[in-house]
């Protein structure tokens, strides 16, 4: 029998006191019990660049920019120059695409990059003076990533790049139309306010004495040697390569392609020099590819985007031979593999020059000497840490087997970047085990509300072939917020209060500032809060005995 | 003050001086004065601040009354007859909670057949309801026993019904003291429960309670009656020296000193039967009466010590416990157990049936003799119903006996 | 403008960081009451105690804690207080099965005798304890008006004496009196009793149903109720994993599929007429709400039920017509058999 009630005379057994069923634990009955986990969020696991894109969201979801951006910076140096060029593979794994459509990660992310631009915000190197001197051969993304993080780590960093100015395929191949080179100049300024030291105009050819002369190299020189095809051509047929043209460009030089320009290729190389021959003149841009728009490499949008601008396509078509103002092409079908197979037939399209756009290759000549670097299929293999055969010598971006993207380069230059910090210290980069996944069907949609994607604004037509204006505007900071706040925070805690809440029995505790414990006291184990977490952050595990 | 006027309007009267904050009631015959009255002064405003619930049924009012009592307020209801039954079970609740209402039951017969006129049926049914059962003698004492209702019920947090007979007390014009507010005001404190629903502190009344404690539940509300049987004489003591009158109290002894015959009784039929052994003491009978005024609790030591010395006891009720006879007897037995002396049970005035003089004479006459069985209905028309059983023996589909008994008079008196 | 206050999972979920404190629920409160404490015996994932807290939680916070409760026998009663310990953090009184809203009745005339008009009395109970032997008292609550928010929380069945069937019971359902067997199996047809119907029907100044999946709606009633005075109604659904026999994990999903089914029309009333409706936002058929709980599980067996599950379709349609709940173009999202 209980001890006299606090009121004494109360009575009997009819009458109780509050509280007093905190006597009874019915934590003994639970047989499963709920756990907080975290789980990796799609769009991290997609993002090369290895960003914590749902951690970046939940900062700028509370009009946080400044520390959303950092955020993003302690990935990747280029929120602005990725928020416009990137192919968003974090959008296509986004959660939020099963839903209604994927949230406009890339173009918060542009956002975020272009606010950090114009308010001046700046990082600094907090890490004491290594005292290794890393040289870095190439100054596009890759390189660039590298030294940042390098520098990050409190190394001394050389970028040495053959070029006028940093900044790789950034600057010399993606058009200004996509990406305005104010932008990767301010990004890569900050770079080098770190105090990266660049040695521009300076092609680095004998590795060896830089080996010996720095603690450790990293090669990023990317793929600049346009890919030729054996297409049979008469003596004055004007055949050029993409990106020596789109080079030509960036440096002001006008290439002569006429007034008829034939491209040749299927991928975003081809898309990016037809568009760019629109701008400088041409009449008639059409592309030449031998499979249908579905198979075609070029991104859905740049084609569309093509198109728009008044760019041909020939799906299904070869060139067979090319001429002064003509080319044949011949018709192709797919077999059952969907491979393309002439069919011999033939059509004769006026064309005044080609451009080829069939993929690059890299100049690998400054490893050439070195015995323990291995070159396959045109490419320098290394290992897990990114380091080639020779120990010291990392490598990186178009130059490595991999998906040749600048995102890519980016996430290979951090990496490179923990690797390389590892080896000067004589360590081994370690990094915790990943996440599970936070899939779709951990979710609860219910909870999200409605909202249709942000539609980025762009440039009027006529403008967009005559200059190269950029096409895709930003968002503001109402629709960058509208648009973070898509975000569903797959495998991550949004403090929705939800579990808190919906225990009927009051067994989860609020710690405040994003924190919640469950009361092992009470908890009978239903399982309630983990069906109704919206993120899927509450899982529900046997009880141990 | 005395005041010519109504049982019913006596009691209203009584009631209102006690200051009820909450009154509701579902109307019933013989009740429906004493509400009707009460709904007056509180809607004139006579009576502040009480609030006067008009139910949906008389489970309501119990219930309107239980919620009342919890939230701290003096509460007040009253019923009759199917009524009582109706709310029987907000009845052992109100109980069971220990919450101190005082009703007022104008006895009536129950139905079927329906019958509203007065015997002890209905409150004699909830005799184990767990609440204090108090019998009227007289209009006056109908009117002093809710004074000290509420006081009794309020000391022991325990409910109280004043029976009072209905149609007999209720509705019969006599002269009544009524008490001046201020008298009354000194006699009863304004209520202080022993548990209150109050936000300031919370409290959870009505648990559920298992074998564990229920036993013990039980126990204390019997030990609360047990401490009643000191707390009615005293606070009929208290009311005699504030009020200058004898009422209430547990029995009521009449001439039983010396008596080798006792009647007992409750409620009205007591003034009858004391005329009645008046004259039979004139006439030199050794007959006394044992008036009854707590029936629950059952003052089991007072009735021995009343009848210890008797050699019958003749116990007149106005129930019937279909089965066995008596249910007063049965319990004034339990009070007499180890004591041998003739017993005789009487059923009287049922659903309004006179009881006369001349026929408690002829009865008085037969117990004294030792002639009477030992359960007696006062009055039994015999040859009516022989002739229904008769009826009943030979045919199968003999309809309704209510409706048989009545046709069967009428063909004998018409 | 419009966009700019969008608010990820705007207000369906409990609490949500982005959202200024006054919009916040009670239930996301550090510092909320938890009228119904921990350690009461309901069953795993059950309803009708989060429902109840969700909806005293509310009334506490309307009140500034000026409550009293009282209860109608059923789980909601036992489970709270089994002697020697309560749950309950308010003033709290149990009296019978069917009388909990005269005793409510009772407590307000006492305090309005007293003068204590600022302490608000709740009434509550189960469906079986509300639309069935609490009904004469409930009405005359209504009728007479008196200060008294009746909650009936609706587990459609005698759930406390083992899952019997009620007056709200849903038709087709299986309980143990209307078992799973014979020609017509499960709860007979009747026309149901629709006690918010019945409770507009006596012009009192505010009826309102809620669920438990939808939070926000359900404290913003149990509020809105108290800023009435006179005789209020609040009708909240509250699935029973015992008795529907669904997972303890499903309790608020399969509100939620009452809701966005039609089953269960969710709106507010004043004074006899409706003045709002929650829409459903992505309207599902019936058998979606039907075919997870175990009650419903003959309709679905070797040879199912199209004819029953239409006619439950039909009552649905009824209710999404008469209430409006869909606008135009919400489509049904799957096919409505
Ligand atoms: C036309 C075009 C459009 C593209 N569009 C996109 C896009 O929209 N999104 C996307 O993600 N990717 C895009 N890419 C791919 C992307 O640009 C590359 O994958 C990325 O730039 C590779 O980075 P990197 O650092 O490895 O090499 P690069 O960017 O190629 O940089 C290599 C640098 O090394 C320098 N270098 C080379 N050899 C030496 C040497 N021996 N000494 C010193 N310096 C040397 C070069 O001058 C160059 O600056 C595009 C590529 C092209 C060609
Ligand atoms: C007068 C009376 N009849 C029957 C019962 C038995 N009884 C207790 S609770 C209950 C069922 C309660 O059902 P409901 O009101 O729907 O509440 P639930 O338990 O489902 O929450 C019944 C039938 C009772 N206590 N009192
Ligand atoms: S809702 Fe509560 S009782 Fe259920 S599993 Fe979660 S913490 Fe435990
Ligand atoms: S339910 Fe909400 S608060 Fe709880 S873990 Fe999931 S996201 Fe966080
Ligand atoms: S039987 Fe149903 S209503 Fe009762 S406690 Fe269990 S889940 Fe709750
Ligand atoms: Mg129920």
């Amino acid at each position: 029998m209980p001890e006299a009630s606090k009121h004494g005379t109360l009575p009997f057994a009819i009458t109780l006191d509050p509280g007093s069923s905190l006597a009874n634990k019915t934590g003994s009955w639970r047989t499963e019990v709920p756990a907080y986990v975290d789980r990796l969020p799609p769009c991290n696991d997609a993002c090369p660049a290895g960003e914590n894109i749902q951690q970046w969201l939940h900062h700028a979801e509370e009009s946080g920019y400044e520390a959303a951006w950092r955020q993003i910076m302690a990935d990747n140096p280029f929120p602005a120059v990725m928020g416009r060029i990137c192919y968003r593979p974090c959008e296509t794994a986004c959660n939020r695409a099963i839903l209604d459509e994927p949230v406009g990660i890339n173009s918060v992310e542009r956002f975020l990059g272009d606010e950090a631009i114009k308010q001046g915000w700046a990082v600094s190197v907090d890490a004491p003076a290594s005292g290794k001197h890393v040289l870095v051969v190439g100054a596009g993304p890759s390189g660039l990533s590298a030294a940042y993080h390098l520098r990050l780590l409190g190394h001394e960093v050389t970028v040495r790049d053959s070029c006028p100015e940093a900044g790789g395929m950034m600057r010399y191949g993606i058009p200004a139309y996509r990406l305005p080179r104010d932008v990767v100049d301010a990004e890569i300024q900050r770079i080098a306010d770190l105090g990266v030291r660049f040695e521009l105009n300076t092609t680095v050819a004998d590795l060896r004495a830089e080996l010996d002369a720095f603690d450790a190299v990293f090669l990023a020189v990317g793929a600049h040697v346009g890919r030729r095809a054996d297409i049979p051509a008469g003596d004055s047929a004007r055949i050029l390569d993409a990106v020596s043209v789109l080079a030509q460009v960036e440096q002001g030089d006008q290439p002569l392609l006429g007034r008829r320009v034939a491209v040749y290729g299927g991928g975003n190389t081809a898309m990016d020099v037809a568009r760019t021959a629109r701008r400088l003149g041409a009449t008639d841009a059409v592309v030449v590819y031998r499979r249908t728009r579905d198979r075609m490499p070029a991104h859905d949008i740049e084609v569309t985007e093509a198109l728009e601008e008044g760019v041909r396509m020939r799906w299904l078509s070869t060139i067979t031979y090319a001429d002064a103002g003509r080319i044949t092409i011949e018709k192709m079908k797919l077999d059952e593999t969907g491979f393309p197979v002439p069919t011999g037939e033939f059509e004769d399209l006026e064309a005044d020059s080609v451009v080829l756009a069939l993929g690059q290759l890299s100049d690998l000549a400054l490893v050439e000497g070195l015995d323990d670097v291995t070159i396959t299929d045109h490419v320098v293999q290394v290992g897990a840490h990114l380091m080639t055969g020779h120990p010291g010598l990392f490598a990186g971006g178009d130059m490595v087997p991999s998906e040749r993207t600048a995102t890519v380069a980016i996430g290979h230059g951090k990496k490179a970047a923990r690797n390389i910090d590892a080896w000067l210290r004589g360590t081994t980069d370690q990094r915790p085990p990943r996440h599970d996944l936070a899939t779709y069907e951990r979710l609860n949609t219910w909870y999200y509300s409605d909202a249709p994607a942000t539609v980025r604004p762009r440039l009027d037509l006529a403008r967009r072939v005559s200059t190269f204006d950029e096409v895709v505007g930003g968002l503001d900071a109402s629709t960058a917020l509208f648009e973070a706040r898509r975000c569903m925070s797959c495998g991550n805690c949004l403090e929705c209060d939800n579990c808190f809440s919906v225990c009927p029995d009051n067994a989860i505790i609020k710690l405040g500032g994003g924190k919640y414990e469950i009361d092992l006291d009470f908890c009978k184990g239903c399982g309630l809060c983990a069906a109704e977490c919206p993120s899927g952050v509450i899982e529900m595990c046997p009880e141990r005995l | 003050m005395l005041k010519q006027i109504e049982g019913s309007r006596g009691v209203a009267e009584a009631v209102a001086l006690s200051r009820p904050e909450v009154i509701c009631a579902y109307p019933i015959s013989p009740q429906t004065h004493i509400v009707e009255a009460l709904s007056t002064l509180v809607k004139s405003g006579e009576l502040a601040p009480c609030e006067f619930v008009n139910v949906e049924s008389e489970f309501a009012a119990m219930s309107v009354a239980i919620g009342a009592s919890a939230a701290g307020a003096r509460a007040y209801t009253a019923t009759a007859s199917q009524g009582l039954l109706y709310m029987a079970e907000p009845l052992y609740n109100a109980s069971g909670l220990g919450l101190p209402i005082v009703m007022t039951v104008a006895n009536r017969a129950i139905g079927a057949p329906i019958n509203i006129w007065n015997d002890h049926s209905d409150s004699m049914s909830q005799r184990d309801s767990g609440w204090i059962q108090l019998y009227a003698e007289t209009n006056q004492e109908a009117l002093d026993l809710h004074i000290q209702a509420f006081r009794i019920a309020e000391e022991l947090s325990l409910p109280v019904m004043v029976c009072m007979d209905g149609f007999v007390l209720t509705h019969a014009v006599e002269r009544v003291d009524v008490p001046e507010q201020g008298q009354v005001d000194a006699f009863l404190p304004p209520y202080e429960p022993r548990q209150v629903l109050d936000p300031e502190d919370p409290i959870s009344i009505g648990a559920m309670v298992g074998p564990d404690a229920f036993t013990e539940v039980r126990y204390l509300a019997h030990d609360k009656q047990m401490q009643a049987l000191d707390l009615i004489p005293a606070v009929a003591a208290d009311f005699r020296a504030a009020f200058g009158r004898d009422s209430g109290g547990l029995v009521r002894p009449y001439r039983c000193e010396d008596a080798e015959t006792v009647v007992v009784a409750l409620g009205s039929v007591l003034g009858t039967i004391k005329d009645t052994v008046d004259e039979l003491r004139d006439e030199g009978m050794s007959i006394g009466v044992l008036g009854l005024t707590s029936f629950r609790p059952f003052p089991l030591d007072a009735v021995r010590t009343a009848l210890g010395g008797a050699q019958r006891v003749v116990v007149l009720e106005r129930a019937l416990a279909v089965g066995i006879g008596g249910i007063v007897a049965a319990n004034v037995r339990m009070a007499l157990s180890g004591i041998s002396l003739h017993g005789y049970t009487v059923i009287a005035g049922l659903g309004g049936r006179a009881i006369t003089k001349a026929s408690l004479r002829r009865l008085f006459h037969e117990a004294a003799a030792d002639k009477l069985e030992p359960l007696t209905f006062l009055d039994l028309d015999r040859d009516l119903v022989e002739r229904e059983l008769q009826r009943t023996r030979t045919t199968r589909r003999s309809g309704p006996a209510a409706e048989n008994l009545l046709r069967d008079l009428g063909t004998r008196v018409g | 403008m419009e966009r700019v206050r969008f608010y990820q999972i705007g207000s369906y979920a409990a609490g949500n960081r982005l959202l200024d404190g006054e919009l916040q629920t009670v239930q996301s409160d550090t510092h909320r009451t938890n009228s119904l404490n921990s350690g009461h015996r309901a069953c795993q994932g059950c309803g009708e105690a989060l429902g109840a807290r969700y909806a005293l939680d509310a009334v506490m916070r309307a009140t500034g804690n000026q409550m009293v409760a009282v209860n109608a026998t059923g789980c909601l009663e036992v489970f709270s207080t089994p002697y020697p310990e309560t749950a309950w953090q308010v003033p709290w009184l149990h009296s019978l099965f069917g009388n909990a809203p005269a005793v409510a009745t009772g407590v307000a005339a006492a305090l309005k005798a007293k003068g204590r008009t600022d302490v608000r009395v709740v009434g509550q109970g189960g469906d079986g304890g509300t639309v069935d032997i609490g009904l004469a008292c409930l009405s005359g609550m209504f009728e007479r008006n008196d200060d008294v928010l009746y909650i009936c929380y609706d587990n459609g069945g005698y759930m406390n004496t083992g899952v019997q069937r009620s007056g709200a019971t849903p038709h087709g359902a299986a309980t143990t009196t209307t078992p799973a067997v014979g020609p017509q199996p499960g709860n007979d047809f009747g026309k149901g009793k629709n006690l918010p119907a019945i409770a507009m029907a006596h012009r009192i100044p505010y009826v309102a149903t809620a669920t438990v999946a939808d939070l926000r709606d359900l404290e913003y009633k149990a509020t809105r109720a108290m800023k009435f005075h006179g005789a209020r109604y609040l009708h909240v659904l509250v699935p029973c994993p015992l008795g529907w026999r669904t997972a303890s994990n499903e309790t608020v999903k399969i509100a939620r599929l009452a809701t966005e089914t039609g089953i269960f029309p969710v709106f507010e009333a004043e004074d006899g007429e409706v003045v709002a409706v929650s829409k459903i936002r992505r309207r599902l058929p019936v058998a979606d709400y039907l075919q997870p709980q175990g009650r419903f599980a003959h309709l679905f067996g070797a040879t199912p039920r199209e004819d029953v599950i239409a006619k439950i379709q039909a009552e649905a349609d009824r209710n999404v017509r008469v209430f409006g709940l869909t606008d135009p173009e919400v489509p049904v999202h799957g096919v409505v058999s």
